[in-house]
């Protein structure tokens, strides 16, 4: 059996510039911040990105990394508009690829499938054709003989997911209320790195429903306990709001260099610490 | 009418609009987005459409009590949109004469002076199940003659993309804090169905960039019975969080 444990510089060693990064969780819920953080103190860039966008894209946007980013919204959730997203896109950094949620859900079962396409009722009609010229439709070979887009496979070459509990051998548990697609993502995707809150032994007396995450599809396993800080992490933590105000509020210079300037994972939480621990 | 003496306010009757979108609506889910549309959907709830179901607003549906009564995660609740058990109000940045809506971005989408939120899941809505909309804030900058990202899609966009896109495109109504609106026009053009008490036909016109259908004919939105204004006041929304989204 493979031990995959290893670190978020590990991970991001693997990476290369110009690759399509998929990234696990919802707009501000579990997503795989402590991995992000990694990418931002290596030098990889130039990177098309496949999100349910939150911070997560707002971070690598601020940071110039992203080439291409392949998204259906970016939100904050308790905080609507994204603001380094916003900036990113007023400022015409970055090519887009926007699709609605469910395109962008039927995008990664094509990928985990091995199929070029899947059919959606969702697309056609809306704006979402005119700005991505090369969707292409599907007509149904049956009686009814609609028209669908043909949603193309979302595959991409690594996948980063943040998830409550792991073991050593890449199987992943969540334990919060909601799975959002982290299994798709890493289904969908050549490599896939799964950090958690810990790493255990095993999942005696697991609900089975927990178990999310198989290691045929898993790479690589980190453990980074508040690897999802500032978003959720229920029911090992919630959002972090105050902090996610203050990264909303704060110009990006400043803030990544209070924050995202130091060698590692640790250096980011003890930041946040000392930050917390000054308002109080 | 049983309220008399009592004064209602403009959020009140802003609620009462929102709740009257999932009047007969059968064992539903009510996706309410938006502070007045969920006071209103959990006010229908325990009124006249009990048989509604609920979020919690992350992956549970809950009964009136708030008590979880089933489990519905971002990936289950993709299929209750395709499977059309839903009827969701949604907000609208721009709305159009035809009900194409947009939360995208304001200006070029190649180069946006406003970048909003994204299409998110307006289009799937729109071709699946019931969308309405909510607008706190009625104004030509809200109602536009042209959207600059059709992100739900109207009736005459769904018209021109063909019958996979009008199968089961609908959008009951429109809820502002002037009045209400819907599309039950020989050309599925906006039309004025009834403005709050205190609203002045003018005002909703001077509010609107494109010509209403209706107006000679618009009522007044209902009063609240006795036992609804208890329900707004004193169960659902006894921190009169609405007044915030909707002032006077």
């Amino acid at each position: 059996m493979t031990d995959k444990t290893m670190t978020p510089e590990d991970v991001v060693r693997r990476l290369r510039s110009g690759m399509t990064v998929g990234i696990g969780g919802w707009g501000s819920r579990r997503k795989p911040m402590a991995l992000v953080r990694a990418l931002l103190r290596s030098p990889v860039t130039d990177l098309t990105v496949i999100s349910y966008g939150g911070p997560d894209v707002g971070l690598l946007a601020a940071a110039g990394r992203i080439r291409k980013l392949v998204a259906p919204f970016a939100t904050l959730d308790s905080i609507p508009l994204e603001p380094h997203f916003r900036a990113a896109r007023q400022a015409g950094a970055f090519e887009l690829m926007e699709i609605d949620e469910a395109m962008f859900m039927w995008g990664l079962h094509a990928a985990a499938n091995r199929l070029p396409f899947l059919p959606v009722r969702a697309g056609i009609g809306s704006d979402v054709m005119r700005v991505n010229p090369l969707l292409r439709t599907v007509t149904s070979p049956y009686e009814d003989g609609e028209t669908f887009v043909a949603m193309p496979a979302l595959r991409m070459d690594a996948a980063l997911v943040h998830l409550n509990r792991a073991d050593r051998l890449g199987n992943g548990q969540y334990l919060g209320p909601d799975p959002y697609f982290d299994d798709l993502f890493c289904e969908a995707a050549d490599s896939a790195y799964l950090s958690c809150e810990r790493i255990v032994d095993g999942f005696r007396g697991a609900p089975a429903q927990s178990l999310l995450i198989s290691r045929s599809a898993v790479t690589g396993v980190v453990e980074s306990p508040g690897g999802a800080h500032f978003t959720s992490c229920a029911p090992d933590y919630g959002r972090d709001e105050p902090f996610q105000k203050l990264y909303a509020s704060t110009p990006w210079a400043e803030f990544a260099q209070r924050f995202l300037s130091g060698p590692d994972e640790k250096s980011y939480q003890s930041a946040v610490q000392s930050w917390h621990e000054e308002r109080t | 009418m049983t309220t008399s003496a009592v004064r209602v306010t403009r959020a009140e009757y802003c609620v009462i609009a929102c709740a009257e979108a999932w009047r007969d609506n059968g064992e539903v889910l009510a996706s309410p987005m938006g502070l007045i549309p969920s006071v209103g959907a959990r006010l229908a709830r325990r009124t006249f459409s009990p048989d509604l179901l609920l979020t919690d607003g992350e992956a549970m549906l809950v009964g009136a009590d708030g008590e979880p009564e089933g489990w519905l995660p971002y990936r289950r609740h993709l299929a209750m949109v395709t499977g059309g058990r839903r009827h969701v109000m949604m907000g609208a940045s721009q709305i159009d004469r035809f009900g194409n809506q947009n939360i995208s971005c304001v200006g070029a989408w190649e180069r946006p002076s406003r970048q909003l939120l994204g299409v998110r899941g307006a289009p799937v809505n729109t071709l699946n199940n019931p969308v309405s909309y909510w607008v706190p804030k009625h104004s030509a900058r809200v109602f536009v003659p042209k959207v600059d990202m059709i992100c739900g899609v109207g009736y005459d966009s769904a018209a021109a993309a063909g019958p996979s896109a009008t199968r089961y495109h609908r959008i009951p109504r429109v809820v502002s804090d002037l009045g209400v609106f819907d599309f039950a026009t020989p050309d599925h053009a906006m039309r004025l169905v009834s403005l709050h008490p205190g609203v002045a036909l003018e005002e909703v016109r001077a509010a609107t960039a494109f010509e209403l259908a209706g107006c000679d004919e618009a009522a007044y939105t209902r009063e609240p019975t006795a036992e609804e204004l208890r329900l707004i006041r004193e169960v659902i929304d006894p921190d009169g969080l609405r007044d915030r989204e909707v002032a006077r």
